[in-house]
């Protein structure tokens, strides 16, 4: 059982280019963390995927063991773990996550 | 739920698990959910900010994922915090004797 579920987030993050897991919905974030990170996805108008896993609580607890990392949001980009809201913002402040943005959707 | 955290304790686990860290810990909120911390260490160097947050949240263990409802993590090398401190210091204009 355990193991179906981080196969299908392994599916998932792979399928989706620029994938984001997150509490509620872009247009409805439910969490102050995800809302931010949003808030930089949206800044580059990009097409992103996005699962809300108050909806889904396998999902909500796999990711956690998925990338080992205990908080969402969590941002994939190409099956790659990239961060958190904190590291999201940083390296958007930095400049370095629009480069990633765009090489994905390339 | 487990007893609410305070940030002393947010603190000395931190600072237990990277002994050479700088650690400020700030109730955000004042409630005792939501916490932002900033750490400072020279064992961050070289690590990619996925792994540094890992070290805090490895740091953390049970008391992140049961007692910690929000925790903002800022994780700099010394060496960083210097240039994000000089970096802070703008505005400055020299006028030249005319």
């Amino acid at each position: 059982m355990a193991e179906d579920v981080l196969k299908k987030i392994d599916e998932q993050v792979k399928q989706h280019k620029i994938m984001l897991y997150m509490k509620g919905t872009p247009d409805f974030p439910m969490c102050g963390f995800s809302a931010a990170t949003i808030q930089v996805l949206d800044s580059y108008q990009v097409e992103y995927a996005s699962l809300n896993v108050l909806d889904n609580p396998e999902i909500r607890d796999g990711i956690k063991r998925y990338s080992n990392w205990p908080t969402i949001p969590q941002l994939y980009i190409n099956g790659e773990f990239v961060g958190g809201c904190d590291i999201v913002r940083e390296m958007h402040a930095k400049g370095e996550l629009e480069p990633l943005i765009r090489a994905a959707q390339s | 739920m487990a007893a609410p955290i305070t940030a002393e304790e947010i603190h000395s686990l931190i600072t237990q698990a990277i002994p050479d860290a700088q650690v400020q810990v700030r109730d955000t909120t004042g409630g005792g959910d939501h916490y932002e911390a900033f750490v400072v260490s020279p064992s961050f160097v070289g690590k990619t900010k996925v792994n540094r947050h890992r070290m805090v949240y490895g740091a953390l263990q049970d008391a992140m994922v049961q007692r910690i409802h929000a925790l903002a993590l800022t994780t700099l090398t010394p060496e960083e915090l210097q240039q994000e401190q000089a970096s802070q210091v703008v505005n400055i204009q020299t006028r030249k004797p005319r």
